[in-house]
């Protein structure tokens, strides 16, 4: 379970998270939706502690993350899987490399065991027979889910998702979706994604997070957001921009 | 006067404060150096990078100023009839000065400004961020091998350089200026000894760790996207540039 508490994060004046509580259940898809700009790449950073609250404390499995040391951040870390919002593919290795390379880093694996496993994510995420290419010389949603095989290539315990289906065409986005879907069923996996998307929220998600001005403010499973009388959620989720009479 | 002081001090203060950060990157890259797993080949790439990234500038400057050193010290030594010493000066000073210094400039150009670029544009992609997501520490999976390589490398190139700049110095002398060749060789012999060639050696291995460490440090800490990477390639081999002429002083001063 990862447990967000009274999490506070300023960036010189701005501040983004503003004592932000988040509790993510187990074994379970949370979607975490906002507004651009809205600190939700923020808060997936701070799960993964790749950035530390100014104050407020941060679970993972009990433990609070923003009092360890690297080495025991690391370890914290080999739980996780993440595809950031640019997929954050190195570009001086071709795109098999970069699935493999968790499974370099992290098993024993022989070579063609994880060769054989990156074929099976890549075509997992519909990319086949880009192994050899390098990140550059792929379409930016080819890059995105060559950046989600890397993210479920050593099929982590907790994966953060940050926007799977931005920039995918609408085919694409549904096997995405259903990617998801399917690895956390397998897996049994905690999933955090990030989305725009509503359609797509209300297909995967088992519980969803709606961020505004730095804090949760509401949090349930799909029909307790449908239903919730909070006006910017009513506003969000019809898609509505702010300001337009919600009649 | 606290105030003017104040004032006057801030640019030296920065300078230390950088100065430390470089300091602890260098210490912390030294500590991942000794720690599993032992990535050889990341290292082995990186030591060929710095190798083809700057052995043609290198060999290039090395013959060029070991026959501009020939023609030069062939002037000075002929009005007083010391043109046999034309091949043991042009050996000393590559093996001491020319070659070390510039070699080291010129890998800070093509491989330290390779460096901060590539780190950099990792830093500002989000590439640093994912290593560190997946468990993998940035400064020993990046600037370690770089550093180390930077070490390794240096007097490698240096050797090279020594030797190509007296073959330079060589031919000019002998087959342009018709020095005898058996006194041109004779004189080096004499002259020139195992200590110097070795002193440039050490100097070089310095010079290659000072500018894969401040390379490797402006790339490290780049910001403000893809404007940030090209600032931190130039302060790179700026930087670089600088303190391997001051720190070519220091070493000479206590080695000769
Ligand atoms: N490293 C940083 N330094 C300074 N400000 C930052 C940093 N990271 C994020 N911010 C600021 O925090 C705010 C939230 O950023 P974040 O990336 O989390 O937005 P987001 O909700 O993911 O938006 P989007 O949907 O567009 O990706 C932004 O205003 C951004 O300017
Ligand atoms: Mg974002």
């Amino acid at each position: 379970m990862i447990r967000l508490s009274r999490v506070t994060k300023r960036f010189g004046r701005q501040t983004v998270l503003d004592g932000l509580d988040l509790e993510i259940p187990e074994a379970q898809i949370t979607v975490i939706l906002g507004q651009s700009g809205s600190g939700k790449s923020v808060i997936l950073k701070h799960i993964i502690g790749l950035m530390t609250p100014d104050s407020g404390e941060i679970f993972v499995d009990g433990t609070d993350i923003t009092r360890l040391n690297d080495r025991e951040l690391n370890e914290v870390r080999k739980q996780f899987g993440m595809l950031f919002q640019d997929a954050a593919l190195f570009d001086s290795m071709t795109v098999g490399e970069n699935v493999a390379f968790p499974l370099v880093e992290h098993t024993r694996l022989p070579k063609k065991e994880i060769r054989r496993i990156v074929e099976e994510k890549l075509k997992q995420v519909g990319l086949e027979g880009v192994t050899r290419k390098m990140p550059s010389e792929l379409s930016g949603g080819m890059r995105k889910r060559a950046g989600l095989a890397r993210a479920i290539a050593l099929d982590p315990k907790i994966i953060l998702f940050d926007e799977p289906i931005t920039g995918l065409d609408p085919i694409m986005s549904d096997a995405i979706d259903a990617l998801i879907v399917d690895t956390q069923r397998d897996t049994r996996a905690t999933c955090v994604v990030i989305t725009h998307n509503i359609t797509s929220t209300f297909k995967i998600a088992h519980n969803i997070a709606m961020l505004y001005e730095g804090k949760i403010i509401e949090f349930g499973n799909p029909d307790r957001i449908r239903n919730s009388g909070h006006p910017f959620v009513k506003r969000f989720i019809r898609q509505e921009a702010p300001g337009k009479c919600p009649n | 006067m606290v105030k003017f002081l104040e004032y006057a001090g801030r640019p030296f203060v920065g300078i230390l404060e950088e100065f430390g950060r470089v300091m602890l990157l260098f210490l912390s890259a030294t500590a991942w150096a000794f720690r599993r797993p032992f990535r050889f080949r990341v290292v082995f790439k990186q030591m060929e990078t710095v190798g083809v990234n700057s052995l043609t500038v290198v060999l290039i400057t090395a013959v060029s100023s070991g026959m501009v050193l020939a023609l030069q010290s062939y002037y000075g030594f002929r009005m007083f009839r010391g043109e046999s010493l034309v091949g043991a000066t042009v050996a000393l000073s590559l093996t001491r000065e020319i070659g070390p210094v510039f070699t080291a400039l010129m890998v800070t150009g093509r491989a330290g400004s390779a460096m901060a670029a590539e780190i950099g544009t990792m830093r500002v992609k989000e590439q640093i961020d994912a290593l560190y997501a997946m468990s993998v520490n940035p400064v020993q999976f990046l600037v370690m091998p770089r550093v180390l390589a930077g070490i390794l490398m240096l007097p490698l190139l240096t050797v090279v350089a020594d030797f190509v700049g007296i073959a330079g110095g060589y031919f000019v002398g002998v087959e342009l200026l018709n020095i005898n060749s058996g006194i041109f060789m004779a004189r080096i012999y004499e002259m020139v000894a195992m200590e110097d060639i070795f002193n440039g050696l050490i100097k070089s291995a310095c010079f290659g760790l000072i500018l894969s460490v401040v390379s490797c440090y402006k790339g490290f800490y780049t910001t403000g996207g893809a404007e940030g990477v090209g600032r931190a390639a130039t302060q790179a081999v700026v930087i670089s540039t600088v303190s391997i002429f001051i720190s070519d002083f220091f070493l000479t001063a206590v080695m000769f």
